[in-house]
């Protein structure tokens, strides 16, 4: 199920200090590597919570990645991502400039008009980026997820403030619904010859607060989501990107799918969650994709509107960008941006592609 | 017709070969100093340039602390967590063995993109910089630095020679700050509103973008001294091409009046004038590049000897091609062509159509212009006066010595105007007396190639006197401060601790030379600890110092500062420094360095390991008798298998430091040589000139009876007066210049006082240098007077004009 690869990230950082394309051979930005000495995912090993809301430094990628569909009084809607990525050089930590982890933060905002996009780096140790627990809080140099609770579930309610260039938001996420392990009991497997993460999702948020677009602060509400994700191998060797769907819909159900691209039929799942937050795991071949219209985005096409079906569970609809070009200009670049469909049914949600 | 009455000029130079390579020569001449001296001082500033934004980031504003104690990590956080874009460096010397080199340790994660030196490649490569196992060096470095263990060299030609980039977290281990970080980058894309800087982190200092590197600085005075050089050469060529256009003009004035008669209109025949000018100008300006070019070559390596020796700054050896060089230095070419004839061809634009030719018109300086002439050379020499006086820095250094050398070349002719009228007066005999009323008369045509032979003359004299002040001193020094016998590095500290070991009781004295690098009144220094031992008692050569300063230092309570921190910094003995670490030391006394750019600090050696426990201590002074130092030699390495360049005998070590300073001034040497070849190339061509158009002045004196061969002798000792009056005239306008260089420049320049000495046996030489190159100049033309048939004389009179 699952996987929501979208660790840019990681060695991927790497990829920043370097040439353009590392290639897309060896998997999007490296991860169809081995583990190396890292940990690997078990199968049937319980999450355990607030542990697990903190970092796995034994692990080679982790993330903690919000995206929120919002929308002004007048009308307009938003799309905002605060993402924050940990990536090993090996496994564990050490005493300030010696530790191996390194941390990227992906922060962005979407108009109608303009797509706004930020990244920052920095590596662990050293107080400039990191995770504290009791309250809650993830960070690198001024943007920050802070939780308010000491104790119970640390991410029911949480602050969220990130800033760019031209743009800037600060949001306070409640959530209206309970943790959802992805997979089986957050261990979610993303290939067929059984690679794995930990992942576990907060799909259940309430948004209020302000988003700031050239210097204009613009009031908005709307819906996040967020997912929690750590793995030290998480791709196999010949999966080349992803197609990758979150999807919030009018009845209060919550809908993750994603389809991993190969020489060929590729791999898909999905994760049925009730309004209540039951997940029903579906198997590959339940959820179908097709693309309907193509973009130019960043010199490349890019398949920036979707059919989807779960003919299972009577879901028929068809996905719209709210801005085609919505291309994370970051270290490893991918698309990634809030969507709204129709069809069988109506809502808003955010697709993420990669390695195209 | 124009193409005809072209060609009809131009074939005055087929009939006077020698005479169109003298204008050739000296144009060439001129541009190749000129711009060989550019393309050596645009190539080292580049590589300043590069050096500091390579190694120091200086294209980007930078914090440092206020206390010289380094940056707290929790200080960076701070600023990171509220939003600035601050990116930290470790930075400081290393010893791999026996090469140092300067660790840069960056965060490749945080530095802005703009202010990366160096690409990293791959994945992998960033894996390990960051992991801390690599580092990146020029592929000199690389050479010198072998495989240091458990590290890997990558090599990138962008980098200056003797550092290296690591990651942070290495630089952090090798020198072992301890997390503190040196300095922080300020990136350049900073958001809106952020907190001031003052606010979350008061303990650090701004200091701006684009601050001139220390090196510059500090070279700075190096390169206007070759700047000067330049100049000075490219003057002296300037009147080689005014006297040779002057002439060439003269001779064709009836050529002019012929093809003015003919109908050429004064316009035609002065744009042809100019147009032949300027083709000269062309190809000798090409010539010259070319040449300057070789110049530079030839001399760049020295160039980067001496940068090294007295700044250690890094300048490759090799000159790169420069297109904007080409252009400047031909239109240098070009220029000084036009300034040095343009008087010239307005006499032939205000000729009278008809007007006869006036011999020697063109030399003759009017008694008024001589007198305006002397009154510049004196307000010139009294404005070199009061700046010397009054004036402060190395720009005042430097106008005191333009200020000197100008005025005192400006004075000249009338100094040797009223030597020769003193002569004449004293003189009996009507030829003894025409001899000196004659070589007055031709001093207007002749002085501008006399205060060429001065200024290349007092130049020598002066940066001679102060380069064999500066020898004599630096070899007495060094006979004092290299008091132990022999020099020893360890290779590590464990090392360094069986060595000491091993030597307790083995030899007289061994003293520890231990430093550390840090920051004191603001800039980064060494500071070194000395053991109480009758060795710096006796030996070390102090400038200033109090009685006890041996006990106050052993105590801890007292220090020594070098000439170059007591200068810079106006401290006196007495006066108390904060050190870094925050504790106080009194000055007790000041100690000469020479050949070091950087302020110095000595402590005592408990003070020093106490306060700095950090130091490393690999390296030592061994005191044992001289007859056992070859012995010793042999068995030190036998029992620790150090290699050769661990351990250095004092001989070795003042040999090489001499030969250091020789390097550092062989391009002086050079430079020397060339001026006085320029200088004397310019006498040769002006007695040339002059013997052209002599032959009226002597053609009577023939006809009184005179012999030739007579004349000609009388020629040679016209020469050789002026020369002598000159070169009397240089000995003291150099030693003035030495003494400004000496006590004025230097001071500014590298923080250090020289006394004077004086060696009048380099004086001699070089007026034997002179007087060849004054008796060759006049061989030619005197030979050639000699030689005029008789006719030639009595044809003067027929042609009186």
């Amino acid at each position: 199920m699952n996987a929501r690869l979208r660790l840019a990230a990681i060695l991927a950082v790497l990829a920043s200090l370097l040439l353009p394309g590392l290639g897309w051979s060896q998997g999007f930005a490296g991860l169809g590597t081995d583990a190396q000495g890292f940990a690997v995912p078990e199968r049937g090993k319980p999450l355990a919570f607030p542990q697990d809301h903190g970092p796995h430094s034994d692990y080679r990628i982790e993330w903690w990645y919000v995206t929120a569909n919002l929308t002004a009084a007048d009308g307009r809607r938003f799309g905002v991502q605060w993402t924050l990525f940990r990536s090993a050089l090996r496994p564990g930590d050490a005493a300030a400039w010696s530790d191996p982890q390194i941390w990227i933060g992906h922060a962005a905002l979407t108009t109608a008009q303009r797509h706004y996009v930020a990244e920052r780096l920095a590596r662990g140790g050293v107080g400039q980026a990191g995770i504290d627990m009791s309250p809650f809080a993830a960070w690198i140099d001024d943007w920050r997820m802070q939780g308010t609770e000491a104790a119970g579930d640390l991410l029911a309610h949480v602050s969220l403030v990130a800033t760019g260039k031209d743009f800037a938001y600060r949001l306070t996420l409640d959530a209206q619904g309970p943790l959802v392990l992805q997979g089986e009991a957050g261990y979610s497997v993303k290939s067929a010859a059984g690679q794995a993460s930990n992942y576990y999702s907060q799909p259940f948020y309430g948004v209020r607060g302000e988003v700031v677009v050239d210097g204009v602060p613009v009031a908005v509400t709307g819906q996040a989501w967020l997912d929690r994700e750590w793995s030290s191998q998480p791709l196999a060797a010949d999966q080349t990107g992803w197609d990758w769907f979150s999807l919030h819909l009018a009845s209060g159900e919550k809908v993750m799918a994603f389809r991993l691209r190969d020489g060929g039929a590729g791999f898909t799942s999905a994760n049925w969650i009730a309004a209540d937050g039951t997940p029903q795991p579906l198997t590959s071949g339940e959820v179908l994709f097709e693309p309907v219209r193509t973009a130019t985005v960043a010199g490349r096409q890019m398949p920036v509107a979707w059919h989807v079906r779960i003919p299972g569970k009577g879901l028929d609809i068809t996905t719209q960008p709210l801005n085609d070009q919505s291309w994370m200009a970051v270290s490893t670049p991918y698309w990634e941006g809030p969507i709204s469909f129709s069809g069988s049914t109506t809502g808003v949600g955010y697709l993420e592609m990669t390695g195209y | 017709m124009i193409w005809t009455a072209f060609t009809a000029l131009l074939s005055h130079w087929r009939y006077r070969p020698l005479q169109l390579a003298t204008l050739l020569v000296g144009v060439a001449l001129a541009t190749a100093l000129w711009s060989g001296v550019q393309a050596i001082n645009s190539e080292a500033r580049a590589s300043y340039d590069r050096a500091a934004s390579v190694l120091e980031q200086n294209r980007f504003d930078q914090l440092l602390s206020r206390d010289g104690k380094g940056i707290a990590i929790d200080t960076y956080a701070a600023l990171r967590r509220a939003g600035w874009n601050v990116s930290p460096v470790i930075e400081g010397d290393h010893r791999f063995g026996s090469v140092r080199i300067r660790l840069i340790g960056i965060d490749p994660l945080s530095m802005p993109a703009q202010a990366r030196a160096f690409p990293i490649s791959g994945a992998s490569d960033l894996a390990g910089f960051a992991g801390g196992t690599v580092l990146v060096v020029s592929p000199r470095t690389a050479e010198r630095l072998g495989r240091p263990e458990g590290l890997k060299v990558n090599v990138s030609a962008d980098l200056p020679d003797d550092a290296a980039f690591v990651d942070i977290g290495l630089a952090d281990r090798l020198l072992g700050a301890g997390g503190a970080l040196t300095r922080l980058v300020v990136g350049p894309d900073q958001r809106q509103g952020l907190p001031p800087i003052a606010q979350i982190a008061p303990g650090l200092a701004l200091q701006p973008a684009g601050e001139t590197p220390d090196v510059t600085r500090l070279t700075d005075s190096f390169h206007l001294n070759l700047t000067a050089f330049g100049f000075l050469a490219f003057v002296v060529g300037l009147f080689i091409v005014y006297s040779a256009t002057g002439l060439s003009f003269e001779q064709r004035r009836a050529t002019f009046r012929t093809l003015r008669a003919l109908g050429v209109p004064l316009r035609s025949l002065t744009v042809m004038l100019v147009a032949e000018l300027m083709l000269i100008a062309l190809v000798a300006g090409v010539i010259g590049v070319v040449l300057g070019y070789f110049i530079a070559s030839a001399l760049l390596p020295g160039v980067a000897a001496t940068l090294k020796g007295l700044y250690g700054a890094s300048v490759p050896g090799a000159l790169s091609l420069r297109p904007q060089w080409w252009a400047a230095g031909i239109a240098i070419a070009v220029l000084g062509t036009a300034v040095s004839s343009s008087q010239s061809l307005w006499r032939v634009w205000t000729m009278p159509l008809l007007s006869a030719g006036q011999s020697r018109a063109w030399a003759r300086a009017s008694a008024k212009a001589l007198r305006l002439q002397a009154a510049a050379g004196l307000v010139l020499l009294a404005g070199a006066l009061g700046v010397a006086l009054l004036g402060h820095g190395l720009a005042a250094g430097f106008a005191v010595l333009g200020g000197l050398l100008l005025g005192a070349a400006l004075l000249l002719p009338i100094v040797l105007s009223g030597a020769l009228w003193g002569a004449e007066r004293l003189s009996r005999g009507a030829l003894t007396q025409w001899f000196w009323a004659d070589t007055r008369l031709q001093l207007p045509g002749l002085s501008l190639a006399l205060m060429a032979l001065l200024l290349a003359l007092s130049a020598n004299i002066g940066v001679g006197t102060m380069v064999s002040s500066f020898r004599q001193t630096f070899v007495g020094w060094l006979d004092q401060r290299l008091a132990a016998e022999l020099y020893v590095t360890a290779r590590d500290e464990a090392e360094a601790a069986r060595l000491r070991e091993w030597l307790a009781g083995r030899v007289d004295a061994v003293l520890p030379i231990w430093n550390v690098e840090r920051e004191v009144l603001g800039q980064q220094i060494q500071i070194f600890g000395v053991a109480d031992d009758p060795t710096y008692r006796d030996h070390w050569p102090l400038l200033e110092g109090t009685a006890d300063v041996w006990d106050r230092l052993a105590s801890g309570q007292g220090a020594l500062i070098n000439e170059q921190m007591w200068r810079s910094r106006h401290l006196q003995p007495g006066q108390t420094i904060r050190m870094p670490g925050g504790w106080d030391v009194v000055v007790a006394g000041v100690y000469s360095d020479y050949g070091n750019p950087r302020g110095q600090v000595m402590i005592g050696l408990d003070a020093l390991t106490r306060h700095y426990p950090d130091v490393t201590r690999l390296r030592y002074g061994l005191r044992i008798a001289p007859e056992r130092v070859a012995d010793f030699r042999r068995r030190l390495v036998q029992e620790f298998q150090l290699p050769n360049a661990n351990i250095i005998d004092q001989a070795a070590l003042k040999t090489q430091s001499r030969a250091v300073f020789e390097q550092t001034f062989s391009v002086t040497g050079a430079l020397n040589i060339l001026t006085l070849a320029v200088a004397g190339f310019a006498m040769f061509s002006s007695l040339l000139t002059l013997s052209g158009i002599r032959l009226p002045q002597l053609a009577p004196v023939w006809a009184m009876g005179v012999r030739r061969r007579d004349l000609a002798l009388l020629e040679v000792a016209r020469t050789v007066a002026l020369w002598l009056a000159t070169f009397v005239a240089a000995v003291p306008v150099g030693l003035a210049l030495a003494w400004v260089l000496l006590s004025v420049v230097n001071v500014e320049a590298f923080g250090w006082k020289l006394p004077i000495a004086f060696f009048p046996l380099d004086w001699l030489r070089l007026g034997g240098v002179a007087l060849v190159a004054a008796l060759i100049s006049v061989f030619l033309p005197v030979r050639r007077l000699a030689t005029v048939s008789p006719a030639g004389l009595l044809r003067i009179f027929a042609n009186e004009r």
